[in-house]
């Protein structure tokens, strides 16, 4: 029988060390709402939406309430728009219909985030691809709750370097587009490599092709309960260390893993996979920087920085896998800049460069997220940070990612200000030597040769 | 499923547990078991309950107990006992 010792710490943890649920993201198939008419598309894309996610938002609510642990975001994940409004979208502007289209569903199921807005062209461009990726600027300062993503690469085909130049282009024609919120419309677009197909976290989630109709997908966090259970162990040595995140990142997700069962029990819709992932927010005591510094660094961005983020990373995973009965999604530690104070900090100290935030991504779960840049960085340079970062992905065969915001007007030293979740980050510098001779060469970069396993 | 954990924390006063148990047994709410602790002066008491033979929806129980911790000046927590036993049992 549980004791009063267990049920303490456990609302200790969601009390004092914000221990929560960071999302139960719905993923929805669009591939049935397809038409050749755009107008009778949307209508069939309101129609699945609102339909099978009206009760996403109360559910999850009745969860939260019954078990006493907060479940940060509700959200929406469906099929790349670039797929299903194939046939009915001839240009941007189409796309951008199917965007507010989008939009609407979210605002009216109460959702803050609708992810999908996505074309997957890690080989090549259709050219509906391509007027779905031409679209993203206006659609993203046309709506406020779709979150857009584009896959440039993965360890099986290489890197579309076409696209990775065009992505240059696009995240620059996005800041402008938005530049009257500061550039926040960057915020929501995200190029991958290796994208998942079941990842419940924004931006780039979307609902793979490989998915069910629908399916529940959980995404756990706790940054802060794996740095309160470091304090304990303080001087221990690496095994210890190693032990206590494991231990810890299994009870975080485990509470994970019932929510995910209750909320596809309750909705009557399939559990997909539970994300292991440690995802800080700007709150005090929320930082993944808070636990690599428990571990024994002055600031996040000394050396060591990266040995400690991998060991914090696989010790998440080998807690959590045992812990849920599927995992997928990114599955590890999340390293934005603006959404962790402790990141913040070290930035502004001087600690934490984007070239070590580039070493730390090849052993994090995403890549280089959330980082505030100077508003006149060329789109040549933009395309080649995306290229450096999908490079890591196609070669250590894992997800990396990289949402950039040059700030239209600001420079280094400024700060921005994105609001809620997103937080605010002081704009970094970017090395100023140019690549455009390289990333303007076009074609594709081959896939590795350990990609050819067959 | 029907098992819950009541949890209670706050400064000691009289009645506390009176005042629990009172709400529980108007809700035909079984108390199963009860441990309790006084730490510097702060009470801090945990429940097991069955609620399977209350009529009371599970949410309005939860709001009640909530308000009832307010009105004697303590925090009450009704959380379904699975989140507990999934986190700390394999």
């Amino acid at each position: 029988m549980i004791n009063i010792f267990e049920v303490n710490e456990t609302n200790k943890m969601i009390e004092q060390e914000k221990l929560d649920v960071r999302t139960i993201t719905l993923g929805i198939s669009l591939l049935d709402c397809c038409d050749s008419d755009l107008d009778t598309l949307k209508q069939n894309i309101y129609d699945k939406i609102t339909g099978l996610a009206k009760n996403l938002v109360s559910t999850g609510r009745e969860i939260e309430l019954e078990y006493g642990i907060p479940i940060v975001n509700k959200r929406i994940s469906v099929t790349p728009v670039a797929l299903a409004g194939g046939r009915a979208c001839a240009s941007p502007e189409d796309f951008v219909e199917v965007a507010e289209t989008l939009d609407r569903a979210a605002r009216d199921t109460g959702v803050n985030f609708i992810g999908g807005y996505s074309a997957i062209v890690s080989k090549g461009m259709t050219p509906t691809d391509e007027a779905l990726i031409r679209s993203i600027p206006a659609a993203l300062a046309a709506t406020e709750r779709v979150c857009s993503s584009v896959n440039v690469g993965s360890t099986k085909t290489g890197i579309n370097m076409d696209a990775v130049k065009l992505m240059g282009e696009i995240v620059r024609k996005t800041a402008e587009a938005t530049k009257d919120t500061n550039s926040l419309g960057c915020a929501k677009l995200v190029i991958l490599c290796n994208a998942p197909d079941d990842n419940p976290f924004m931006a780039g989630a979307f609902h793979g092709v490989s998915e069910a109709d629908a399916v529940i997908n959980v995404g756990v966090s706790g940054p802060g309960v794996i740095k309160h259970a470091l304090e304990g162990v303080r001087g221990e040595n690496f095994e210890v260390l190693c032990e206590t995140v494991k231990r810890t990142a299994f009870k975080v997700t485990r509470a994970g893993q019932l929510v995910a069962q209750e909320a596809s029990e309750r909705l009557g819709i399939p559990f997909g996979i539970v994300d292991l992932s440690l995802a800080p927010t700007p709150a005090v005591g929320d930082s993944v920087a808070g636990i690599l510094e428990e571990m024994g660094l002055e600031s996040v961005g000394a050396p060591g920085t990266t040995a400690a983020l991998a060991l914090l990373n696989d010790q998440v995973k080998k807690g959590g896998i045992m812990a849920s009965s599927f995992v997928g999604g990114l599955s590890g530690a999340f390293i934005p800049v603006s959404e962790d104070q402790g990141m913040i900090d070290a930035v502004v100290r001087g600690a934490l460069t984007i070239e070590k935030l580039e070493a730390m991504t090849c052993v994090c779960s995403v890549g280089l997220d959330m980082i505030a840049i100077p508003g006149d960085t060329p789109a040549s340079t933009i395309a080649g940070i995306i290229a450096d970062e999908a490079a890591i992905g196609m070669i250590n065969n894992k997800t990396t990612a990289v949402r950039l915001i040059p700030v239209i007007g600001k420079d280094v030293g400024d700060t921005v200000e994105f609001g809620g979740l997103l937080g605010h980050a002081p704009v970094q510098a970017v090395n100023r030597f140019g690549c455009a001779e390289f990333i303007n060469r076009g074609g594709r970069i081959p896939a590795p040769v350990h990609s050819f396993k067959n | 499923m029907s098992k819950a954990i009541v949890t209670v924390v706050g400064k000691d006063t009289v009645g506390i547990i009176a005042k629990v148990c009172t709400y529980l047994a108007e809700n035909q709410v079984n108390v199963e078991d009860i441990s309790q602790t006084i730490v510097q002066d702060y009470f801090n008491m945990m429940m097991i309950i069955d609620t399977s033979r209350s009529e009371k929806p599970y949410a309005e129980m939860v709001t009640d107990l909530d308000e009832l911790g307010d009105a004697i000046g303590v925090r009450i927590r009704c959380q379904r006992e699975d989140i507990f036993t999934r986190m700390h049992r394999i």
